[in-house]
């Protein structure tokens, strides 16, 4: 495998990997693959129409893990990439996946991935994604990921979405379907600075008795960004789901939460809760009779927000 | 040594200006216990602010151990040795028991260290440390972690601002045994109370009653208090139970 330091660096920062990991992975490094390790139950297969790859998961696998990061480190490269995953019924596995972008030219780079996961039954995935992007360039760094998740009945996934700097543009679509019994987590933290755009939308529907979804989203929208975080839920049956969206807004900073929730049956229970403000003076107040100065207070609430 | 000079602080009610400290003079010497008392309204806890740097006051000085410190920020006054506690704790979201005690400290606290303070304020460490502090907490806890940070800082200067304020008579009590070790362990710094606690006033080395902007009384508590006992500067405990929090 052979990265240059740049990718080294984002490889680093998107899937907090320092070396080569244990169990299967797939690195893609502009545009183009730069490694990949397959296990005796975990297979990576490039589609043939060099799109992307399909992840197989056999049943009942236990403990493994699967790391999937991207980088560019060229300006002016665009592409489009479909992974899917296939998750066996009973198994566990950890799947770390992130694009890390560092754009030093002139020209937009932008990353589209779209990533499909067809849970089995009674499976447990634990999902991490971290969008990162870096460079001085004047051409953009964009990232636009895709996730359709599709649960059977008694699955479990957690997801941890996380982009907290250097990315221009994104706009963040996902969209899950959960069987009876099924139960998806998903934490969203997202930072947005100068005058960045970020749009995530979620759009969950718990079709099945006993189904059940909790999204909590905290954000923070600094200088001249804009958010807008749009959270869904639909519930069609005995079910129950919950939305958290939190933000903190400083300097001309902008966010737009739109809150829906959509119940199609007499047991469904559906709550949503949003709150957008500034900083508490208060809380500043507080940590400068602590000693912080103000920016270190901001930093240090900043930082436990979003952990 | 804290010594405010010819302190006063005015704010806007609608078009009229409403006059909250006029002409204070106050001195407070090292190793006392201090307790501040007198009606509600009186402008006590706008003092404590303006000790600590909160609040600007219109005109005056503030002297602490010989520097003229008015125009240093809440910052700088925290660097110098001043400590001070909130009526209401404030609460986070994502920070916890040990970060806050942490930041307190000023340096990478050890858990056994945390641990210390927080069994100072009578809380078991194992359970609260990686707490947040948030709302998840009742008033009672968040109360004594905002004395644990303000003992972590072993700063000069503590001040606390009402630290009676809502909380039940239960937690109270046990509030009451902290501030007892606390005038026991006293040594060279100062510790000032802003209450109306008569068990707090009991402890107190020296009472102040402030009224109308202006020190009304000063002097030993064993002088003092039984010239304020029963009246809203000194009530009793039992009084927290009724509606107004024993303040009417």
């Amino acid at each position: 495998m052979e990265m240059d330091e740049i990718q080294k660096r984002l490889i680093a920062e998107v899937a907090d990997l320092h070396d080569i990991p244990v169990g299967a992975y797939n690195f893609r490094a502009n545009s183009k693959l730069a490694g990949r390790n397959t296990t005796a139950n975990i297979d990576i297969i490039s589609k043939e129409d060099g799109t992307g790859i399909d992840i197989r998961v056999k049943p009942g696998t236990k403990k493994e893990s699967i790391h999937i990061p991207v980088v560019i480190s060229a300006s002016g490269l665009k592409e489009v990439v479909y992974n899917d995953f296939y998750i066996g019924e009973d198994a566990d596995v950890f799947i770390v996946a992130g694009c890390g972008i560092d754009n030093c030219g002139k020209q937009d780079s932008e990353h589209d991935g779209v990533h499909r996961f067809f849970i089995g039954k009674n499976a447990h995935v634990k999902y991490v994604e971290k969008h990162y992007g870096s460079g001085e360039g004047e051409g953009k760094r964009l990232l636009n990921p895709g996730t359709e998740i599709h649960m059977d009945e008694g699955s479990v996934m957690e997801m941890e979405m996380v982009q907290i700097k250097g990315v221009d543009s994104t706009h963040r679509t996902s969209t899950a379907e959960l069987k009876a019994g099924a139960k998806l987590y998903i934490q969203e933290r997202l930072m947005t600075h100068g005058k960045q755009e970020a749009f995530s939308v979620y759009k969950v529907v718990l079709e099945g008795d006993g189904a059940s979804a909790d999204i909590v989203s905290r954000s923070v929208a600094r200088d001249d960004s804009y958010q807008k975080v749009d959270l869904g839920i639909r519930g069609d049956a005995e079910c129950y789901g919950h939305t958290e969206c939190d933000s903190i807004i400083m300097d001309n900073g902008r966010v737009l939460a739109v809150p829906a929730l959509e119940a199609n049956s007499v047991d469904a229970s559906l709550v949503h809760e949003a709150a957008i403000g500034k900083i508490a003076g208060e809380q500043l107040d507080k940590l400068m009779t602590l000693g912080l100065t103000e920016e270190e207070a901001e930093e240090q609430i900043i930082n436990g927000f979003l952990k | 040594m804290l010594e405010l000079k010819n302190i006063s602080y005015t704010v806007d009610e609608g078009e009229n200006k409403k006059t909250i400290i006029r002409d204070l003079d106050l001195k407070i010497d090292d190793g006392r216990f201090v307790v501040i008392t007198g009606p509600n309204g009186g402008g006590k806890s706008t003092l404590a602010k303006i000790i600590a740097g909160i609040i600007k006051p219109d005109k005056g000085q503030i002297i602490f151990n010989g520097e003229d410190i008015t125009s240093l920020s809440i910052t700088e006054r925290a660097k110098k040795g001043i400590s001070f506690a909130f009526q209401q704790p404030v609460k986070f979201k994502g920070i916890k028991v040990i970060d806050l005690l942490r930041i307190a400290a000023g340096k990478d606290l050890k858990i056994p260290e945390a641990c210390s303070y927080l069994s100072e304020v009578g809380l078991c460490a194992r359970d609260y440390i990686n707490r947040e502090v948030n709302g998840s907490l009742s008033g009672g806890e968040l109360k004594r972690i905002e004395i644990a940070t303000i003992i972590a800082r072993q700063t000069s200067l503590s001040v606390f601002d009402e630290p009676e304020a809502g909380i039940d008579l239960w937690s109270f009590q046990n509030l009451t045994r902290i501030f007892e070790k606390m005038r026991k362990d006293i040594t060279s710094g100062s510790i000032l109370i802003i209450s109306h606690q008569e068990r707090i006033l009991n402890i107190a080395d020296e009472i102040v009653v402030i009224a109308d902007g202006n020190v009304k009384k000063q002097g030993k508590g064993s002088e003092i208090l039984p010239q304020i006992v029963g009246t809203d500067s000194a009530v009793d405990a039992c009084s927290m139970l009724t509606n107004d929090g024993g303040k009417a």
